[in-house]
């Protein structure tokens, strides 16, 4: 009769020795001098390098949700969805898009095309402006791109807009402030100095908080990363497109600060270096020499906004 | 015709003692109860990465059991030797055909139902709702699609000689219709002749199974589709599952079987 009994003790000790030889290899690999392991992460370990691509995948996924599925494949024209919307929508990041984001389908080619899109999301709208269902007090729907974006998050911690895009949703649509400032510094833990997460963590303080002399001091200090940044650089790269639309941002927004807080000569300094980079520098202008007008008469300046 | 319902009878009594069904609705169900245990910045009412993560399963799941059922029915049929006996009775070939089909096609309906039954409390557990009109027609859509794969594999099981061959096949042919059948015209737009062409005649005939997924309509809560329009989807697929049956038919009528 045959019994089981010394296979199942075979098993076992083959168990314990690979356990066994794991442990020991693992030490010895631990303290070995060519391990360049930055993490143990179990993601790390396993998809290594690879993890960053699967955050753009996901990334992408969260602006699919965005728009209720309504997007672009690869077969399509992708040119108006260069960058997310979700992320050109929070005001902090460039805009690369061209063309038109609602007909990036063209015409039906054929009865089949025309047939098949009753079956799908066959129109451009965007969930914090009332998704499908056109129903604006369902704005804070927005919140379905959330999952998509932390395991974005957790899988490319160096991805800055996946902080700037979840804080933005989590405080502007969501009523969820503290959060959002939250996911702010976690991005910075990551990213120290960052001046794009600085920037956005400054309009916590500034639009939510009202703290007028904290967003102060943060932007100013993303405006001294910025400057650390550009040291060095060539102008031609200090003055692509995503830096001036930071510095931009940056000098506006303090402009706007120093208006509300009454510091008119300040604002004007920095409504001066917002011209510089401006998309509208006569728009700029015009309110520059509107608050020296009033600067010269003596009158109360109203807090306005050039942009 | 009760001939015809005799035969699926048997079908549906064997897909109800096969393991397959419950083994994946146990797979679909915990896969889903794990990805909804995860609340995201503590909000209960994110739902739609479920309802896609859930929809999804019930897809592969369904194809799973719509292609591994029919592959196997008329050959196991031959290989057990019980074809002799069956086609020794007063019943034709092509009503042993429609009985295997019927057999498959309301086993697949009836674990749609289960399925989607599970996801429809799935997602009213976090959107406190039902589209009742939009499960329905998600169900019924899905459920022709599978009549058109059941008979797609039903013909796969007459030509090829192999059960494996014929499930990689129809599996693998499948999924490329799912998620490129809707952009061959496109693709052959850009391409030179003679390939433009060849490309462009397959996208006239291949079934267009991925008309049926409305997934996406369903995870994005997007309005109803028009009755009139999912009516000719069906009627669209009643006329290729006939055509793949006629087919199937052709097939089998000239086998000779030993």
């Amino acid at each position: 009769m045959k019994t089981t009994r010394p296979f199942v003790l075979l098993v076992l000790l083959l168990v314990v020795l690979c356990s066994g030889l794991a442990a020991r290899i693992d030490c010895w690999f631990m303290s070995w001098p060519g391990n360049h392991e930055e993490s143990f992460n179990p993601l790390d370990v396993m998809l290594g390098g690879g993890q960053k691509l699967f955050a753009g995948s996901f990334y992408r996924e969260a602006d699919v949700y965005y728009h209720s599925g309504y997007y672009p494949t690869i077969f399509d024209n992708r040119a108006a969805f260069e960058t997310a919307h979700m992320a050109e929508d929070t005001g902090a990041v460039a805009s690369h898009n061209r063309g038109d984001e609602a007909g990036f389908m063209g015409p039906p080619l054929d009865f089949f095309d025309a047939f098949n899109r009753h079956f799908i999301p066959n129109r451009h709208t965007h969930l914090d402006e009332g998704g499908p269902a056109d129903d604006l007090s369902t704005s804070w729907e927005v919140g379905e791109i959330l999952p998509w974006l932390r395991i974005s998050a957790e899988l490319d911690p160096e991805n800055i807009q996946t902080y700037i895009v979840t804080a933005f949703w989590l405080r502007t649509k969501m009523d969820r402030v503290a959060e959002g400032e939250q996911v702010l510094r976690e991005g910075l833990r990551y990213n120290p100095d960052n001046p794009q997460l600085l920037f956005e963590l400054g309009r916590v303080y500034f639009e939510n908080y009202h703290d007028l002399p904290r967003a102060r001091n943060i932007w100013e200090a993303a405006l001294r990363n910025w400057e650390k940044q550009m040291a060095g650089k060539p102008d031609s790269e200090k003055l692509a497109f995503d830096n001036k639309f930071l510095l931009d941002q940056l000098q506006t927004h303090l402009a706007q600060l120093e208006e509300a807080a009454g510091h008119f000569n300040a604002a004007i300094a920095h409504w001066e270096q917002a011209k510089a980079v401006s998309p509208d520098p006569a728009g700029v202008q015009k309110h520059i020499d509107e608050l020296e007008h009033m600067l010269a008469t003596q009158t109360n300046v109203p807090a306005a906004a050039a942009h | 015709m009760n001939k015809i319902f005799a035969i699926s009878n048997v079908v549906l009594l064997e897909m109800y003692r096969r393991k397959d069904f419950y083994v994946l609705f146990i797979v679909t169900a915990l896969i889903t109860a794990v990805m909804g245990s995860v609340t995201f910045f503590k909000d209960a009412q994110i739902v739609r990465y479920l309802k896609a993560i859930c929809l999804f399963l019930i897809w592969a799941s369904s194809l799973f059991i719509a292609i591994g059922a029919t592959a196997r029915q008329i050959p196991a049929e031959r290989e057990s030797r019980t074809l002799y006996p069956l086609m020794a009775k007063p019943v034709s070939r092509a009503q042993i055909l429609l009985g295997k089909f019927l057999g498959c096609w309301l086993a697949c309906g009836a674990a749609l139902v289960i399925f989607y039954l599970f996801f429809g409390c799935v997602a009213a557990s976090r959107e406190h709702q039902w589209p009742l009109a939009n499960y329905f027609q998600a169900w019924t859509l899905h459920w022709a699609m599978l009549g058109i794969v059941v008979a797609m594999t039903l013909f796969g099981s007459l030509v090829l000689t192999a059960v494996s061959s014929n499930i990689t096949i129809t599996f693998i042919a499948t999924v490329a219709i799912l998620l490129v059948g809707r952009y061959l015209h496109k693709v052959a737009l850009s391409m030179t002749e003679p390939s433009a062409i060849i490309i462009t005649g397959l996208y006239y005939v291949i079934p267009h199974l991925e008309l049926f997924d409305v997934r996406d309509l369903i995870v994005h809560d997007w309005p109803l589709i028009p009755w009139g329009i999912w009516l000719i989807a069906l009627a669209y697929a009643a006329a290729y599952t006939a055509l793949l049956l006629l087919l199937s038919w052709l097939a089998f009528r000239r086998k000779v079987l030993q």
